[in-house]
Formats: structure tokens, sequence, C-alpha cells
């Protein structure tokens, strides 16, 4: 349904804009229907920039994604909106994302504005008690308060209930869980899945991994900018070929088995761009031409691509 | 017994009146524990940590009295906690990385923080260049400004500076929640070090994460709206756990291999209650599957068996 070419994007930063930093490097991959893919990274993987380049929040600088065959580049006008009317984010801080002099409805008069001028206000209601519904909240509940007065997990589900308003196909998710408690986290994952049962395809950001295995089918590891490993979430999470998959695998807190006495090779992160492999600074066991080339990425096993050169030995 | 905290009761002053943060904790933390106090946003535990520190205003206490090495702590003065803040307490904050001064040299900050309290920087100098390098930090960085240190670089700056003069209690408020799984990893196991070298007698580390106290935890506290619901060393926590806000907070973490069409993990319904007029009683009560008349009354928080405490009617306090 979505498929990412070859994208790449790159940020000038520094006085003036002076100093290139490519923040994503020639991603390529697809998000199919009723699919569930998790996008996985540490910070500065450009795990969000792919996000906001699917929602058109910052161009592309070269590559394609196109979204049932269509270069989303090229959408204009009305177009454009239509393909808002298909595609929606939802991002991490919940209370950052209202206008807290007005009330949280607001988001919702505004679909109404923008996609459903004409409807009917009975109408409307009905349309939007059930999509509130839809993500487990009560209307006269949350209805006609002011964010404050909401939990982050209501806030979270609100904007959840306005992507849903529309008819969309794809909700990209941008580490939606992180800023929720424990206890109320659980159920709006679960609501993620649901929603994939009625028909939505979801992008999951992310950097906890175990909420990639819980709800995905699909993983997507990132590491600074390039896909180092992708596959189904099984074969990844059980299976990890990558030195950076392994270390992540080993470096999450797990509660069912104590951190190993794994080397933490807390060097370097080397931020200069040479040619090799993004990970080659870190690696534990690099080959000689790790230095020189980036490794493409490889297919090692059904639905299970990494992109590493020792990948067979490791 | 290193730290003894006695009934503590602090309550935020506001307009509206007291906001009921922390009432009556009861509890002790071993020489060498580390002791995880665990709970969701709001539920307190940043306030016991920073009552036991830095009690300013608007948090003011209402009784209790907190013991550190057989000594009483004048918690609620705060100038006479002076003399015990960074050489027997100290803190990691929340917002470590923005701790440090950005307009001095990390060196030059230290030697002004140490001679705020009459050390002399040349003669810590050997032993602060050790825990640098022991952290994985050149001595370099002391030249440096914060702006030119990454997040994690400064995140182990601050970990060196507040354990700088041996204190006996060390509380890190929520030390791992801004960094990656890696740091998090690298910055836990320090922790662990700084406690087996001696650096520090007690840890108190405050987080939302249980699974980073699995890891590194002896002992793990859990609270809710303001009131302890269980303290258990770590491994009885996991496997046995007692309280129900417990039982139904660990089953609902996600763990890698449990997928949502094999295993359906479900969340706790409702919400923790507003604590400017909580209501009576056991806070969980709302939310509480098993909940009890007798509930209505506060539950004491009783041992039920070695090291493992619980406030529930159903388990420690037989109706």
């Amino acid at each position: 349904m979505l498929s990412l070419e070859r994208v790449t994007k790159v940020y000038r930063v520094g006085a003036f804009g002076l100093r290139r930093l490519t923040a994503v490097r020639d991603v390529s991959l697809q998000i199919g229907e009723q699919e569930i893919v998790s996008l996985i990274g540490e910070s500065g993987s450009g795990k969000s920039t792919i996000g906001k380049m699917i929602l058109r929040l910052t161009p592309i600088t070269s590559g394609t994604i196109r979204f049932e065959g269509v270069d989303i580049s090229t959408l204009k006008g009305p177009a454009l909106k239509e393909y808002y009317r298909k595609v929606q984010g939802v991002f991490q801080d919940p209370f950052a994302s209202y206008n807290p002099i007005f009330k949280a409805d607001r988001i919702f008069a505004m679909i109404r504005e923008e996609f459903f001028p004409g409807l009917e206000a009975r109408a409307w209601k009905e349309k939007l008690e059930e999509a509130l519904r839809a993500v487990g909240l009560n209307p006269p509940d949350v209805l006609n308060k002011f964010p404050h007065q909401l939990s982050g997990g209501q806030l979270q589900r609100f904007l959840v209930a306005r992507a849903l308003l529309l008819d969309i196909r794809l909700l990209v998710a941008d580490e939606i869980i992180s800023m929720l408690d424990a206890s109320t986290r659980i159920d709006v994952l679960n609501l993620l899945a649901e929603l994939r049962s009625r028909g939505l395809s979801i992008l999951f950001i992310t950097h906890d991994l175990s909420l990639g295995y819980y709800i995905s089918e699909q993983a997507v590891i990132l590491y600074r900018g390039t896909v180092v490993e992708m596959g189904s979430t099984g074969r990844v999470y059980e299976d990890p070929r990558h030195p950076y998959t392994r270390m992540l695998m080993a470096s999450v807190p797990r509660l069912d088995r104590k951190w190993g006495a794994l080397d933490m090779s807390l060097q370097r992160q080397a931020t200069e761009e040479g040619e090799g492999c993004v990970y080659y600074s870190r690696c534990p066991s690099p080959g000689k031409a790790c230095g020189v080339s980036s490794p493409p990425l490889v297919k090692v096993a059904d639905d299970h691509w990494v992109a590493c050169f020792r990948s067979s030995e490791v | 017994m290193s730290l003894q905290v006695e009934n503590l009761r602090v309550y935020y002053r506001t307009l509206r009146g007291y906001v009921r943060a922390l009432e009556g904790a009861t509890f002790s933390v071993a020489d060498g524990e580390i002791m995880g106090l665990a709970g969701e946003s709001g539920c307190g535990k940043t306030t016991l940590g920073h009552s036991l520190i830095y009690l300013r205003p608007p948090m003011h206490l209402i009784e209790g009295r907190v013991f550190l090495d057989g000594q009483e702590l004048p918690i609620g003065d705060m100038e006479k906690m002076r003399e015990f803040r960074f050489r027997k307490i100290s803190i990691i904050p929340q917002y470590a990385m923005n701790a440090l001064n950005p307009t001095r040299k990390i060196g030059k900050m230290i030697a002004e923080l140490l001679a705020s309290r009459g050390v002399d920087f040349r003669d810590i100098l050997p032993e602060l260049k050790r825990r640098l390098d022991l952290v994985q930090l050149s001595p370099q960085v002391l030249g440096m400004y914060p702006i030119e240190l990454s997040g994690g670089m400064k995140q182990r700056t601050v970990m060196v500076l507040s354990t700088l003069l041996n204190p006996s209690l060390l509380i890190a408020d929520e030390i791992t929640s801004a960094l990656d799984v890696s740091t998090q990893k690298a910055v836990c196991e320090m922790l662990v070090e700084f406690r087996d070298r001696g650096f520090v007698q007690s840890t108190l580390i405050i987080t939302h994460d249980i699974s980073i106290l699995y890891q590194i935890a002896d002992t793990i506290l859990v609270m809710y709206a303001g009131q302890l619901a269980e303290k258990a060393p770590t491994e009885v926590m996991f496997e046995n756990p007692r309280h129900p806000y417990t039982k139904m907070l660990i089953a609902s973490l996600p763990k890698v291999g449990v997928k949502y069409q094999e295993e359906r993990l479900q969340g706790i319904p409702g919400a923790p209650p507003q604590l400017l007029n909580p209501p009576a009683g056991c806070r969980f009560r709302e939310r509480c599957p098993v909940a009890l008349g007798r509930c209505v009354e506060e539950p004491p928080f009783l041992e039920v068996g070695p090291g493992h405490l619980v406030a529930c009617w159903r388990e420690g306090g037989r109706c």
C-alpha cells in the first residue's frame, strides 16, 4: 500500500546550514494492507524523520514515497487533502499536540470544518461519538473539556479518534506510547491492534523493542538513518544477524532475563560520515571490507534481510 | 540500617488546600542496598525522593522523621540540611543533562561546587580523574563546556559529580528515561559499580520503568497515589506480588516473546484519584478488582514475608 524507495533525507545543520547531516539514507520498505510495521531505532536513527516524510511534513531529498502507486510528493491541493483523508499521524507528546487555551474538542471541530463542511450537526455528533467509543472513551466524560482536565492516555486516544473520523488507511504512530503510564499504555497498544483488524495499516515508530514485538508482524531496525535489519518480527527478534540488533536485544531491560555480561562498547559514537558500514566504529568484529564500503541489504532467510558483510559468520 | 524513614507525610500547599502527595511512608534501606522506587506519574515517588534532600515550598512537611546512619536528618529545615547535602545525601536529578551550568567549563563548575563545601579541588582531582575513567570519560571533559558533550556523557559526568564525596545515600531520579537502551544499560551498570566500590552506601532509584529495576535493584518499593503499596526483594516482587496493583502492573508489561495475537495483555481500567481531596482508605480501591468493604480504612503496611511488606487488607492486614 505504501512503499518507500531509496528515500534519503539530508538536513542542513550548523551555522548557516553549512554542514550536512544525512538523517535517512537509502531506506526502502513496504507497508501492506492491514499490516503493522515497527520502525525501531535509538534517538537520532531517523525513525521520526521517516514518519514525517510519509506525512509530508518535511520534504524528501531523494527517492520516492508511493501511496497506492502514487508518488506523494506530486500531490497538491485537493489531491493532497484526499491523501490526508487516508493517511494521518499521531505523535509522541499528547500534551504538546493541543492548544491549551482551547478545549480539546477543537481538534474535532477543525476536522469537521476541513473535511466534512456539509455534514449536519446530528450526523456529525453520531460520527464523533462512534469514533470516541472506538478508542474506548465514553463521550460525555471527555467532551467539552480542556486538555489539562484529561489524562495523557485520554488525550492520546482523542488524537487516534481524530484520525479515525477520516477514513484513514494508514496511521503513522510516532512513539505514541512512551509518554503514557505503564497501566494505560497497554490499552492504547491493544487499541492499535484492534484498529488493524478494522482494516488499518500502522507504521509503529518506537524505541521500545518489547512493544514492537508485542504488536507488529514486520520489524525494521534503523541505525543512523540506515536499515540494518528487517523482516518478520519473529525472525528479527529470535535470530538477529546484525551486530547492532544483537547489541540492542542484549541491552533491552527484560523481565524474564537479567542482563548478561555483554561488553558495553560505550566508545565513541562516531559522527564522521565515512564510506563504510554505519556501524563500523562500534562493531565488535568489523571485517576489512566494512570500513571501505557499506554493506547492501541481503536476504538471509525467508522474510529476513540484513545489511552486514559478516551476517553469515556471526 | 543506613536510611530509615518513619511515617513521612509531605503535602503540597496550594490555594485550594493540601495536595496529599505522600502519606505516612515508613521504610528502611540497608547499607549497600539499591532500592527501586516505582510507580506511575503523580504517585509521589519523586516527592518522596526530593523530600529526603531538598524539601522546598510548596512542599510542606506534615510529620515524619528520617534517620541516616543513626543520625536524624533535619529535612524540614532548609538551612540545617545544607551540611548534609552533597556530603551525606546526594541526588542525580531527573534532567541531569540540563543540570550542568552551561556557562562554566565542567572542571571549573566542579571546583566551585567543592569550594562551597570547603573541599579543595586539587586534593580531589586524582580521585575525580579515576572516577571519570571508570565511567569511560576522558579527563579532557573537565576542560569542556556541557554543550560539547552528548546526553549520555553529561549523564555520566553528573553521576561522577554527585557521588564525588562518597555520600551515604544517593537518590537517582529517572536517570535513564531520556537515554537510548544501550546507554541506559551502561549507566545502570555504573550505578551498581559505584555501589560495589563503596562510593555510595545506599541508593534510591526512582523510575517508572520497572524492567530497569528488575535488572539492577535489590529491593523494589511500589507506590500508588501517594501511598506505599508494596515493598519486596526484586525476585519476590516479580514472582509473587501480593498487592493487586503490583500484580496488575507487572502483568500489563509487554515482554519480548509476548505477541498480541497469542496473549493479550490487560491494562488497569480507570485512573488514579486526585490527590487534592483523595478518598479515605486505600486509594487503589476504585480500580481494584478485589476491593472489600474494609478498604475504606487505610490498610497498614505489614510484613507478609521476609522483607516483603504489603498495604492491603486482603494480604497483610487480616480482618
